[in-house]
């Protein structure tokens, strides 16, 4: 547990950098996954586990096996106990925000846990039971290298409607997405994670993606089914609360976007912008000669064109 | 006829760009949305559920993805791309969905005591601006040149000639040229009440490379050798005893005018050779006469030595 100003002050300047990649940062890192699994599991948590961290690899950390001494409080983060100091713990230990706990008892087979923590401190946990299972080494077909940054797709419209769908989505995206980057290689868009809620039950599918010749610039994808394939159904939730939810995604304002001054949009869209002129002596514009308005030496001439006021909109584009 | 040709040409092309399209067009009744920073697609058409039982879920499911997985790359191959490295990359845009921190955002890190000084003073951080060719400089150059060439004299170096921006140390070199720059080598220009000497103004003193020409350092090596064997004495003897002969003299005239007081000074013109010699003794030549009195240099000190 340590802190840069705190408990462990760095002796070297890596040990100082280390610490500094940990800190509160603008910008944050990838976040990292725990994978444990609980006191009792059966085979397919076991290769469920194995399976995902296969999937999330290298930001990931596979527990073997957790000697935990409340084995009982384990089978139940619900009601909230002792099982989140342990995660705490590991979590501080290893930097990882996400994590993914794995066990098996009657009442809940195939059980998993997935969960983020925000600022070492558990935002939301959900737990999914397996009804179906198929691993990456039952599924025979060439896999997508690791570490490519995956397409997902959810499908359904209980991802629209209802919190806890929503929130999974969300939770499943924070955990599959990978790294943040600001371009990405056209030709290595091969993995494709697929989610698809229906009646209750949520499918994830993971296909590699050929990207063929079709006539024009967009490829033609057709899709061959690699990695596990899950057939989840939802059980219990623990979400955040409202406010903590909101401190979650505060954002630092060094991070908002700069608004440049003067554009303003209408409803069509057209962009405007404004331009602020001098005063102008009416008397000595320039416009188009006119002979005929030419001024005589009579009455003065009316008006040789609209003139301009100080500030003119303009419309721009 | 000419205009159903171009009709026909149209609508062939339509159709061509049709067929082109086919492949990749999918039908859906929502549009899909986007998240491209995150290269997240959001299917919120409605599944059919009779469909789905009918067919096998595994090829359902299967066709729901392509096409969804279509979508999202013909939603991506729309944004700019660029050639990295002989590899085409596409730029994507920041992402949309909003996802919660791992970490608080950092608190703002307390000003150091520097940065709490500075404060205080006001000072503000002046960026140094980097060089930039003086063109003011360069023509005062060229026409000292052209001058000193008409009058077949040599031409200052560039720091001393006059330029608009001058920094302390050009100052103080050309302060130190022009000093020295007298008959006597500027030994009596007077310094200004808090003018420093001027440092760095000693002999340079040259040494050889470490490692370099092998003949010379074995030459070197032997020559001290034959140094350190010889018997000789490197002590020059007759100079170093008319060193001392001298030095003695100038004790006896010191201690004179120190009695005579008022008259010795009138006559004191001491031919007072050798203050700065007996001063710079170097170290073998004065080992001789160590043992006989202080060092010459402070008996010198009252009266300028005349050379």
């Amino acid at each position: 547990m340590k802190q840069k100003e705190g408990v462990i002050k760095p002796k070297t300047k890596r040990a100082k950098r280390f610490l500094d990649n940990r800190a509160p940062k603008l910008t944050e890192n990838v976040k990292n996954a725990m994978i444990m699994k609980g006191g009792n599991t059966s085979m397919t948590v076991t290769q469920a586990l194995k399976d995902i961290y296969a999937l999330k690899k290298p930001s990931a950390v596979l527990y073997k096996n957790i000697t935990l001494k409340y084995n009982i409080f384990i089978a139940l983060p619900f009601p909230i106990t002792n099982i989140f100091c342990l995660q705490e713990f590991f979590s501080k230990k290893t930097d990882s925000s996400l994590f993914l706990f794995g066990s098996h008892n009657k009442k809940r087979p195939n059980n998993l846990i997935f969960g983020r923590l925000f600022d070492f401190h558990v935002l939301d946990m959900i737990e999914l039971g397996i009804e179906k299972y198929n691993s990456l080494s039952a599924i025979k077909n060439s896999k997508c290298p690791e570490g490519t940054k995956p397409m997902l797709v959810f499908a359904g419209e209980a991802f629209d409607h209802d919190d806890d769908h929503k929130r999974l989505k969300s939770l499943l995206t924070d955990f599959f997405r990978g790294p943040v980057v600001p371009s990405v290689r056209l030709a290595g868009l091969e993995h494709v994670l697929h989610f698809t809620a229906l009646e209750g039950k949520i499918y994830m599918r993971s296909y590699r993606s050929l990207l063929k010749k079709s006539g024009c610039r967009t490829p033609r994808i057709e899709l061959e089914e690699i990695g596990p394939s899950f057939d989840f159904v939802l059980r219990r939730t623990h979400l955040a609360s409202d406010d903590l939810y909101k401190t979650a995604h505060r954002q630092p304002k060094a991070l908002k976007p700069k608004k440049k001054k003067n554009i303003s949009h209408d409803t069509f869209g057209t962009k405007f912008g404004r331009l602020h002129m001098q005063k102008q002596d009416l008397a000595k514009l320039q416009t188009r000669k006119m002979k005929g308005l030419r001024k005589r030496r009579g009455p003065a001439a009316a008006a040789e064109g609209e003139t301009s006021s100080k500030t003119a909109k303009v419309e721009v584009e | 006829m000419a205009a159903c040709s171009i009709e026909d040409l149209l609508a062939k092309a339509e159709q061509d760009e049709a067929e082109k399209l086919k492949s990749i067009t999918v039908q859906k009744e929502l549009d899909l949305e986007f998240d491209i920073g995150n290269l997240v697609a959001y299917d919120k058409n409605r599944i059919d559920i009779r469909q789905f039982r009918e067919q096998k879920k595994e090829d359902f499911l299967r066709s729901l993805a392509r096409d969804n997985t279509q979508l999202l790359v013909n939603e991506i191959w729309k944004h700019p791309t660029e050639r990295v490295e002989e590899v085409i990359v596409v730029k994507l845009p920041e992402p949309t969905t909003p996802l919660p921190r791992e970490k608080p955002p950092p608190k703002p890190r307390p000003p150091t005591k520097w940065e709490e000084f500075a404060k205080l003073k006001g000072i503000q951080k002046k960026k140094k601006t980097n060089l930039v060719w003086d063109d003011v400089a360069k023509n005062e150059l060229h026409r000292l040149r052209n001058i000193a060439r008409a009058q077949k004299i040599k031409v200052p170096g560039v720091g001393l000639t006059p330029t608009a921006q001058q920094s302390k140390t050009d100052l103080a070199r050309a302060v130190n040229v022009a000093k020295s720059s007298t008959a006597s080598a500027g030994k009596f220009q007077d310094r200004l009440p808090k003018e420093k000497a001027p440092r760095n103004t000693g002999k340079k003193r040259k040494f050889q490379p470490v490692i370099g020409n092998f003949s010379n350092e074995k030459q070197r090596q032997l020559d001290l050798l034959k140094v350190l064997d010889s018997k000789k004495p490197r002590l020059d003897v007759n100079k170093a005893v008319n060193k001392q002969m001298r030095e003695d003299d100038r004790e006896e005239s010191a201690a004179k005018f120190k009695k005579g007081g008022k008259k010795g000074r009138k006559g004191g013109n001491f031919s007072g050779k050798g203050k700065g010699g007996g001063g710079k003794g170097k170290g073998k030549g004065r080992a001789g006469g160590k043992g006989q009195g202080p060092p010459s240099g402070k008996k010198g000190a009252g009266k300028p030595g005349k050379r």
